[in-house]
């Protein structure tokens, strides 16, 4: 039973883990473009961007499913041609919590980036600097709670994801079994022992975290800018 | 005749308070020429050194810089930022919050010589203060570090937005002498922008006077100044506090004083009143209170 336990943690770690670091590599560029662009369909994509957070995890998760399955083409297409297979996986999942969680992401850090002066950016441009290293020198090392803030979420975030992971992945042990699914399994098999262990770990594990970023924040506020 | 370093001619559609205003300027800055761009705020003065910059796009015209095209719509020519070879200096000083006074400039020197960050630190008194983080700055300092910022690329040009305007006066005329000195030391033509007439006439060589979106005046400070703008009289504005007979009690900045005035001129007042009271500036009374101010 330990075994069992450890191992649906270890998947949860994993699947978070992962999900943080590909996250925070996509979500930078996409949150520096809707900060600074000018492009004229900009609030399409921010749209785009904040949709998981209204849409129920079971919607996201259905069409995720569909587009996975080998009924249609795109789950077609990547089992015929790279042999993968993505509904019921736990690649699936990954890629499902990676969309379900964008919002998380982005929208901390673009907050960060918003709450910076904009002549931060042009007097780098100005110092004949290029974007890359205005972003790298200049915009990341200044908005380092922001990103502390979306690393955190993102991270706590996928822990606690249900719908989702159930939708797609399908609960399968030592697979896509993560440990916010495994409590609702052990309480259908009565095992409220078991069950609890889960769902108290879960739950201390969410209120470190949160925690962790009210004090960084509070450190932000009394972080000098101007 | 001097040479001519930058010749512009822009037109822009710009927002401001007031609703939407055209700017439409035609400007030659000649080389190693200290020159103010002068008017009230809101008439497109940040706008124009913004544009020399490449940080906002003119609706259409040219900026010609030496024998080369920075910008130029019939050639659809618009270069970067970062390949014009400018110093900016903003009004906010924008610096950057996660790096110390030497970081600045070693950040904004292309090819980091020590000699010349050592002195920039020496000319702007920054040589103390290298490892301090911009909030452990007063403002002179951050203006000051702003502006060694801004000449550590060695920029042919160095553009400078109201850089005293949120200074105490004291500072002003230090900092004011500073960048007389940086632009006699580095070289650099220098574009400057104040609302403050006794900052141009006391920096510049030459002001264009920006107003309703065009150049209204240009020509050597005094001359300028000289005519409309600086009054052959003094006025002050005061406010009526009693009238008896023919006298007036007036509170004029916090003092009162008491005018004598002809019948047709009380005829129509009241108290509370609001009035402007001119003066001939012929021999008045001058003592001095302070070392303060510097003209």
């Amino acid at each position: 039973m330990d075994e069992a336990f450890l191992q649906t943690f270890l998947i949860s770690l994993k699947l978070a883990s992962l999900t943080t670091i590909i996250l925070f590599c996509v979500g930078i560029p996409i949150a520096w473009f809707l900060t600074y662009s000018s492009f004229r369909l900009k609030v399409v994509l921010q749209a785009f961007v904040s949709m998981p957070l209204v849409l129920p995890p079971s919607v996201l998760g259905f069409y995720l499913l569909l587009a996975f399955s080998q009924n249609y083409w795109f789950g077609n297409f990547l089992n015929h041609y790279f042999n993968i297979q993505l509904a019921f996986s736990f690649l699936g999942i990954l890629i499902g919590s990676i969309i379900f969680n964008v919002p998380f992401m982005v929208n901390s850090v673009q907050t960060g980036f918003s709450n910076l002066p904009v002549s931060l950016k042009d007097a780098s441009y100005t110092l004949g600097k290029s974007r890359l290293t205005t972003i790298l020198r200049v915009l990341l090392p200044n908005i380092k709670p922001a990103l502390l803030t979306g690393v955190c979420l993102t991270f706590a975030h996928t822990i606690g994801e249900f719908g989702l992971v159930l939708m797609i992945g399908g609960n399968i042990p030592g697979k896509t079994r993560v440990a916010s699914l495994a409590v609702y399994d052990e309480v259908q098999a009565l095992n409220f022992d078991i069950a609890n262990k889960y769902a108290m770990f879960l739950f201390l594990f969410s209120f470190v975290i949160l925690i962790f970023i009210y004090s960084l924040n509070r450190e932000y506020l009394k972080w000098k800018r101007f | 005749m001097e040479e001519i370093l930058i010749e512009l001619h822009l037109n822009k559609k710009f927002h401001t308070n007031n609703g939407v205003e055209k700017l439409d300027v035609h400007l030659k800055i000649p080389k190693y020429g200290l020159i103010t761009l002068f008017g009230k705020s809101g008439v497109g003065k940040t706008t124009i050194l913004r544009i020399i910059a490449g940080l906002t796009r003119p609706d259409s015209g040219f900026i010609k810089v030496g024998d080369e095209l920075w910008y130029d719509t019939a050639k659809n020519i618009n270069k970067k930022p970062q390949q014009r070879n400018i110093g900016f200096v903003f009004q906010d000083y924008a610096l950057f919050p996660n790096m110390t006074v030497k970081e600045h400039l070693l950040y904004a020197s292309p090819q980091k010589e020590t000699w010349y960050i050592s002195e920039l630190l020496d000319v702007f008194h920054l040589k103390g203060l290298c490892n301090r983080k911009p909030d452990k700055l007063s403002g002179g300092q951050q203006q000051r570090l702003a502006v060694a910022r801004a000449l550590a690329r060695k920029p042919q040009i160095l553009l400078l937005d109201e850089p005293l305007s949120a200074l105490d006066s004291d500072m002003r005329h230090d900092l004011q002498n500073e960048i007389v000195q940086a632009h006699k030391n580095f070289h650099a033509t220098t574009l400057l922008v104040s609302h403050d007439i006794n900052e141009v006439t006391k920096l510049s060589d030459f002001v264009y006077v920006i107003g309703n979106g065009k150049i209204q005046k240009q020509g050597k400070p005094c001359d300028v100044f000289d005519n409309t703008t600086i009054q052959p009289d003094i006025q002050l504005v005061g406010l009526i506090l009693a009238i008896e007979n023919n006298i007036l009690t007036v509170s004029v900045n916090n003092n009162i004083t008491k005018i004598l005035s002809t019948p047709d001129e009380i005829e129509n007042l009241k108290i509370n009143n609001k009035i402007l009271i001119t003066a001939k500036a012929i021999n008045p009374t001058i003592s001095k209170l302070t070392d303060d101010e510097n003209h």
